[in-house]
């Protein structure tokens, strides 16, 4: 396999700045719209975490007015509301707009310009919220960036209670967001389903492949109930609806359902991704193939049919009946069977390997440890009782960033520099990587470990500040450092990224020694990915390549 | 403080782990857990869970440590065998073979099936049980009704049986001829979703409009807790403070003989109080005896027995109450209260009026 640099039209042999910009705001090639997905999503990776450092900087201390509420209130909505939306799903589809194809051995998406469409329809929907920041002005002034929480419960986001337009501009911001990413959604499942290269099958298929399938049909039911809800809040608020509207007998109630019945799919929407790098990064790196396909397939499937079923557990503490509590116990409680299958089988692939542990591998362990904490966590949260003390309390907050952070951020990092090579022919710097891991790893426990602490002991979520007599300062503080040491961690990775573009080593196609099916073509791959269609036999096609004496297809 | 560590003891069924975890804590922070902050009748200053003095609050204590049990010991086997994998699987430095190649075992694979099953299930029917143990939907024999609404960003307290409405400080008996008394508390919401939580007393419970919620309390020991509105509600979520006092019966009697009186009439503040009647504040509080009946803002007529204003945004001193009078914005940016544009002597008239509400 020779490197091919990009061959391009000959006469943009050297591109001009205009001609580069048309090339790429007009393009429909995934490998693009995915470096253009994660690019964006990274950048609003730091403006969140920006958002983040200046709560926590105000949080530090008890009875600080570094802040104003409103400014503090704000923050938070646009952290949750940006790390979700801006930041998950962007990364997500972004790579697997990037390696789907590429691993089932096609030559694009199914449909190239919905998939360029969704892409501009989330970038667009994101400038428009931060617009909000300058254009929810209104008449009054009242209203700059929204701040009824990521989750938007009404009626606190009725016109009574909400005043300007900075709620409105939560709305249409998601709305079209979230329009870019169903359209994704459906393109995804499209190409999954017709466009594998002779001899995948579905049981053949990566384990990125399927865990991004039943993403996207997540995806796909999982949006749409926001997006009516968005829509009908927005009849309230413009046109004197009343849905969510309880002063003319609306319902609060249904908000929070209509909400979490797309907020907890949601979540296993944003760790799937996080399963599929894992799924990719562990074998490779361990030099064995990974343990359980056939039942980490099954847990995948169970995953993504148990997720639609436990939103409930989200209103715990909403004075729903005793038994419908104990029902989506039950459900939730479901759901850690299959996400305890997949742990073990990855701690199973790793057991008898030969595991290398390069900065992939690094930030890939890191997530078992960590993911494994929020798991766990979550098992407790989903006892009702237990719930009860500690729902809306910090001790939430520390559990889904155990998930969200511990799990997807550290398995996006492991994407990254597991794939860096393959999208732009060099490799980072392992050194600069290890130490972003290890600051990561320790302020990221410093930051979130106390908040279970501070929980237990009594301190809810979304408040801008705290009496010093309440027993949480020194938590908070420990909570507050752990964000320095991170930023730390963020800055070696930026400059990783910055350096490594321009003076990494040389990549070639297959850095890692790996299995699948992209790291076949050169690296960054052509715009036609691949010469020749790929005729696959087993689930490591490049395995079989590597060793004929051994193949897998013997075994599968 | 000794005594509710000996009750933890005995009330948790998995007693090994409750000392591990009560000296962490104890060490990590001994100013907020173990040392000054338990009273002698219970209370901690700290809202924790750990130190419950109410039935509901201690069944849920108990469940808690067997979560904890069950949990901690999953997180030490799973993190044990990946830190193991670290050490015993890493390549040796020169080792460039592959790794022999296991595609996986349907034995292996069942059991950690089966076994995980199996603990969801036991966990699932334990809980269950405590669910519907706490959550009741109808109220005990004998018990104490309060209604409890929240407003953005301050409590009021109802007291149908005895004919009086109080703000932010709730106050119970622990007994009522003797016998222990259930508290039985209806949730109702003036305008947002609010959360009443007071962690020693029991779990939180959503105050929903439109939806009436109940909360069970049964206070075991004397004492003041002290809790906050647990749903985001708006600008001022953080400062909307909840105090509990739980009292023995003859001071709950005293103090409900004092709530249930109209407000004292003292002729020496008369200036204060006409001040107060021209102004735009009787259009929110009720003053019990006057003409100020209005019904958005707190219950002023004892407004010297409570212990802090705003919701517990600060103590209830004078000078508290003069910033407060002056502008409330200053201490409680964004509450619902505007500042009358009172010159300093209309401040003064009126705190003097104030004070006299004992």
């Amino acid at each position: 396999m020779t490197t091919l640099e990009h061959p391009g039209n000959p006469l943009r042999a050297k591109p001009t700045f205009l001609g580069r910009l048309h090339e790429w705001v007009a393009t429909a090639d995934h490998k693009k719209l995915g470096v253009m997905y994660v690019t964006s999503g990274l950048i609003f990776f730091l403006i969140g975490g920006l958002e983040a450092t200046m709560m926590r900087w105000q949080l530090a201390v008890p009875d600080s007015t570094l802040l104003s509420p409103s400014d503090f209130n704000r923050l938070f909505t646009m952290h949750g509301t940006t790390m979700v939306f801006l930041v998950g799903m962007p990364i997500l589809l972004g790579v697997a707009n990037y390696f789907v194809p590429l691993q089932i051995g096609a030559r694009d998406l199914a449909f190239p310009r919905l998939n360029a469409f969704g892409f501009w329809l989330f970038l667009f929907g994101g400038l428009l919220l931060y617009f909000s920041y300058f254009g929810a002005q209104g008449l009054y002034g009242m209203g700059s960036a929204p701040d009824v929480g990521w989750f938007a419960y009404a009626p606190l986001t009725e016109r009574t209670y909400s005043r300007g337009h900075s709620t409105d501009y939560w709305i249409l911001g998601l709305l079209v967001s979230s329009f870019g990413s169903i359209a994704t959604g459906i393109n995804l499942i499209t190409t999954i389903l017709t466009m594998r290269c002779p001899g995948m099958t579905l049981m053949k298929m990566p384990m990125l492949v399927w865990l991004m399938l039943i993403d996207a049909i997540l995806i796909m039911i999982a949006m749409p109930p926001l997006a009516a809800a968005q829509v009908m809040l927005l009849f309230d608020r413009l046109m004197g609806a009343h849905f969510f509207d309880v002063q003319a007998g609306g319902s609060a109630i249904l908000w929070q359902n209509l909400f979490w019945f797309f907020g907890h799919p949601e979540v296993y929407i944003l760790i799937l991704p996080a399963f599929a790098y894992v799924s990719e990064i562990i074998p490779v790196f361990s030099r064995k193939v990974i343990f359980g396909y056939p039942l980490m397939v099954a847990a995948t499937v169970s995953i993504g049919f148990i997720s639609l079923g436990v939103w409930v557990h989200h209103l715990f503490a909403l004075g729903l009946s005793p038994m419908v509590n104990t029902i989506f116990m039950g459900s939730t409680m479901l759901i850690a069977i299959p996400t305890g299958i997949k742990m073990f089988n990855w701690v199973g692939t790793m057991v008898g390997g030969k595991i290398r542990f390069d900065t992939p591998m690094l930030f890939a362990t890191g997530f078992l440890a960590l993911f494994l904490i929020g798991g766990l966590t979550g098992i407790m949260l989903a006892v009702v009782p237990f719930d009860w003390q500690v729902s809306d309390s910090y001790f939430v907050v520390g559990h889904f960033h155990y998930v969200l952070f511990g799990g997807l951020v550290f398995s996006i990092f492991a994407a990254i520099y597991y794939w860096f090579p393959k999208v732009t022919g060099r490799m980072l710097n392992e050194t600069m990587g290890k130490w972003q891991f290890w600051l990561l790893f320790i302020g990221f426990n410093l930051t979130f470990g106390p908040m279970h602490v501070s929980g237990m002991l009594g301190m809810p979520r979304r408040i801008y500040t705290y009496h010093a007599d309440r027993g949480w300062e020194l938590w908070n503080m420990l909570s507050s450092i752990g964000v320095l040491v991170q930023i730390a961690a963020i800055a070696f990775f930026t400059w990783n990224v910055i350096h490594s573009l321009m003076k990494g080593r040389k990549a070639g196609p297959d850095p890692w020694d790996a299995w699948t099916l992209e790291w076949q073509t050169s690296s960054p791959p052509p715009e036609y990915n691949f010469e020749d269609t790929p005729k696959v036999y087993s689930r490591r096609p490049l395995w079989d390549i590597k060793h004929p004496e051994d193949p897998d297809w013997k075994y599968e | 403080m000794h005594r509710r560590i000996s009750a933890i003891f005995q009330s948790a069924p998995l007693r090994w782990i409750a000392p591990v975890l009560l000296i962490s804590l104890a060490l990590a922070d001994p100013g907020a857990f173990a040392a000054a902050p338990i009273c002698e009748d219970g209370a901690a200053l700290s809202p924790t869970m750990f130190a419950p003095s109410s039935k509901p609050a201690e069944l849920i204590l108990e469940i808690s440590w067997l979560v904890w049990a069950v949990c901690g010991l999953i997180f030490l086997i799973m993190e044990g065998l990946i830190i193991w994998c670290i050490f015993k699987y890493r390549r040796a430095k020169d080792d460039h073979t592959e790794a022999p190649q296991i595609y996986g075992s349907n034995p292996i694979e069942l059991a950690w099936t089966v076994v995980p099953t199996l603990i969801v299930f036991v966990l699932f029917l334990v809980t269950a049980r405590t669910i519907f143990e706490i959550e009741k939907t109808s109220p005990p024999e004998g018990s104490l009704e309060i209604t409890v609404v929240g407003h953005q960003w301050w409590w009021e307290f109802d007291y149908p049986e005895y004919g009086f409405v109080t703000a932010n400080e709730l106050h119970v008996p622990l007994t009522r001829n003797g016998k222990p008394v259930p508290i039985y508390l209806t949730l109702e919401s003036n305008d947002v979703i609010h959360s009443f939580w007071v962690p020693q007393l029991g779990g939180k419970t959503d105050v929903v409009p439109n939806h009436v919620n109940h909360l069970w309390l049964e206070p075991t020991m004397t004492g003041t807790y002290v809790g906050q509105c647990a749903e985001y509600c708006g600008t001022q979520h953080a400062n909307m403070l909840i105090t509990a006092v739980v009292h023995p019966e003859e001071e709950f009697d005293e103090w409900v003989a004092l709530q249930k009186t109209p407000a004292v009439h003292d002729e020496s503040v008369s200036v204060g109080r006409d001040l107060f009647q021209k102004t735009a504040c009787i259009n929110c509080h009720t003053i019990r005896g006057t003409v100020a009946n209005g019904s958005f803002a707190p219950d002023l007529t004892h407004l010297m027995s409570r212990s802090v204003i705003g919701a517990g945004v600060v103590s209830n001193t004078p000078d508290n109450l003069m910033t407060w009078v002056f502008d409330p914005q200053i201490l409680k940016p964004g509450c619902r209260m505007p500042s009358m544009k009172l010159d300093e002597q209309g401040v003064k008239d009126i705190v003097r009026y104030l004070l006299t509400l004992k």
